[in-house]
């Protein structure tokens, strides 16, 4: 699948793999981890409230669209946080499920 | 008596050179900035690891933004700098700051708020369709990180940065669909006896509109946005919207780059309780100051784009200007000459300005003509609809309680970019002016801050 972000410069730099979802994601030294997931990647989580796909808005911090959450459970903002050597993440927040609601 | 405590929030252009000024006068300011690198949005530099030279970067701007950043690294040791923190609030002659999982409240003596801008954002139906991005973002991603948000852009809105950013993304290689601005060229031609207060900004802006007609780049003036096209899947897959001549149209593009000029980020002034005035030409409600920047509240003071939107020019000159306000409030000597020049630069930045806000006006009248099911909060999924029946059916004509009732400006953006547009749609529904509307108050925590609640043994 053909990412939604295309790299035009700076395609030189040093790679980093993470996991998404389990797979593995090529990113590069510098990128943020919206750019490293939405160069290869559509989207980078789900509206909670049904409306599809979410793949960020404001990419300054301002907007909290792009969350993405570490495999235990923390939320990061992708458009603000670089990613790391061996860094899993998911696109669905782990252990959301209230049992009360289901 | 020691030094007094006086800390700066944000490092963009304002708040580096009101950085540099008390540091001229021998004080250490604290700067607190969220962002990782200084230098704000129009000057963000990129990682360290990159490679692209400053004209490649910022173009015409090239000199003010490695001067500013210059200006900044030569400030190193003799302020207290804070990158990749976040103030939450501020209370009680305390700034609330949290960074890395930690949270601290420093006490200051003055403070001064340089907090910047965002996008300003009018909703269009299917906005909330991956693959919409604010203007500010999509030139975030070509800035900060050597990207373009698709590979058929299309950008709309209204405003000199939609040109800018356009053009950007042009010289840069990417693809563009089309230029699409809501602002009829005849507001243009009318604004010209206020744009020519910059000449040399004029020209540049001139010639961005030049560059992108030689590129083959279709530019359209007066035009409605009506929907952004595509499904849950794809994501965008284009745009339909009225032409200048009233002709509907229909183009294809994977990305959409949508902004209306600027907002101010005003929540930390609000927290700090400083008195907010309507300004009818943008139709934004600004914290109050005076023509060297303080607020309503002693010791407060109001910098850059984030107290009035005059642009960064602007902000370099009223950064400095609110810095010489503090020394002067705290006694200190102030050169008068240099804070008359300063006054002199500012009232030719407001002058410009004005001429912006009217030759690309915020399209007000479009937010009352939103179909029901456009949806107004990207957070919750709220609709034009849902806002509406609220002003009908609960009687709320007033920001605060059609939020309450609607959840509209509730969400994780806390109403940073469907606040103004949701006035506009209960004004229009109430027929009420959008002033009457008021304004959402700000809520600390101004942002979201992570929870960490460890489990307890069983």
């Amino acid at each position: 699948m053909q990412g939604r972000f295309v790299r035009l410069a700076e395609t030189g730099r040093a790679q980093v793999t993470i996991h998404v979802d389990g797979a593995p994601v090529t990113a590069l030294e510098g990128d943020t981890l919206m750019v490293a997931i939405l160069a290869s990647g559509r989207h980078l989580r789900r509206s909670e409230f049904g409306d599809g796909p979410r793949a960020g808005f404001c990419l300054m911090g301002a907007c909290q669209d792009c969350w993405v959450w570490t495999e235990a459970g923390d939320r990061l903002r992708a458009c603000t946080t670089q990613p790391a050597e061996g860094m899993r993440i998911s696109t669905s927040q782990p252990g959301a499920t209230w049992a009360s609601l289901t | 008596m020691g030094q007094p405590d006086v800390i700066i929030i944000g490092a963009g252009p304002a708040g580096v050179r009101a950085a540099e000024a008390l540091v001229g006068a021998g004080l250490r300011p604290t700067i607190i900035d969220e962002g990782r690198r200084a230098g704000g949005q129009i000057y963000r530099r990129q990682p360290e690891n990159f490679r692209r030279p400053y004209g490649e970067l910022y173009g015409t701007e090239a000199g003010r933004a490695k001067a500013l950043h210059d200006g900044f690294d030569a400030l190193a040791g003799r302020v207290d700098y804070r990158p990749e923190t976040l103030v939450w609030n501020i209370a009680d002659r305390h700034v609330w700051t949290a960074a890395g999982g930690r949270q601290q409240a420093l006490p200051f003596d003055a403070l001064l708020l340089c907090t910047g801008a965002t996008d300003r954002l009018m909703p269009v139906k299917g906005w909330d369709l991956a693959g919409t991005y604010s203007l500010g973002g999509a030139q975030v991603a070509l800035k900060a990180q050597a990207c373009a948000i698709g590979r058929r852009v299309a950008f709309v809105g209204t405003g000199p940065l939609l040109y800018l950013v356009a053009a950007q993304y042009v010289k840069a290689g990417a693809g563009v669909a089309a230029v699409l601005d809501t602002s009829p060229f005849a507001a243009r031609v009318a604004a010209l006896p206020k744009l020519l207060a910059q000449p040399g900004v004029l020209r540049d802006g001139v010639a961005l509109t030049l560059a992108l007609k030689r590129a083959g780049v279709a530019l359209h003036a007066g035009v409605e946005p009506l929907e952004v096209l595509g499904d849950a899947d794809a994501g965008v897959t284009g745009l339909r919207f009225r032409d200048g001549r009233g002709r509907e149209r229909a183009i294809g593009a994977d990305a959409v780059a949508l902004g209306y000029h600027l907002r101010p980020e005003t929540q930390l002034a609000d927290l700090a309780r400083c008195a907010f005035a309507f300004e009818p030409k943008t139709r934004q409600w600004l914290p109050e100051r005076d023509g060297d920047g303080r607020s309503s509240v002693p010791g407060v003071y109001l910098a850059g784009d984030g107290a009035r939107i005059l642009g960064a020019r602007s902000a370099e000159a009223t950064g400095r200007l609110a810095a010489l306000a503090v020394l002067a409030d705290l006694g200190l000597p102030v050169d008068a000459g240099e804070l008359a020049d300063l006054r002199r630069q500012v009232a030719g930045y407001a002058r410009f300005a004005e001429g912006l806000a009217e030759a690309f006006p915020w399209p007000a009248a479009q937010a009352g003509k939103l179909p029901d099911e456009t949806v107004l909060c990207r957070c919750e999924n709220v609709t034009a609809g849902d806002l509406r029946r609220t002003v009908r059916e609960a009687g709320a004509k007033e920001a605060n309680r059609a939020k309450a009732f609607s959840r509209v400006g509730m969400g994780r953006c806390q109403g940073r970019y469907c606040g103004q547009a949701a006035a506009e749609v209960v004004a229009a529904e109430a027929g009420v002016p959008v002033e009457q509307v008021g304004r959402l108050r700000g809520q600390a925590p101004v942002k979201p801050l992570p929870i960490a609640i460890e489990e307890d043994a069983p």
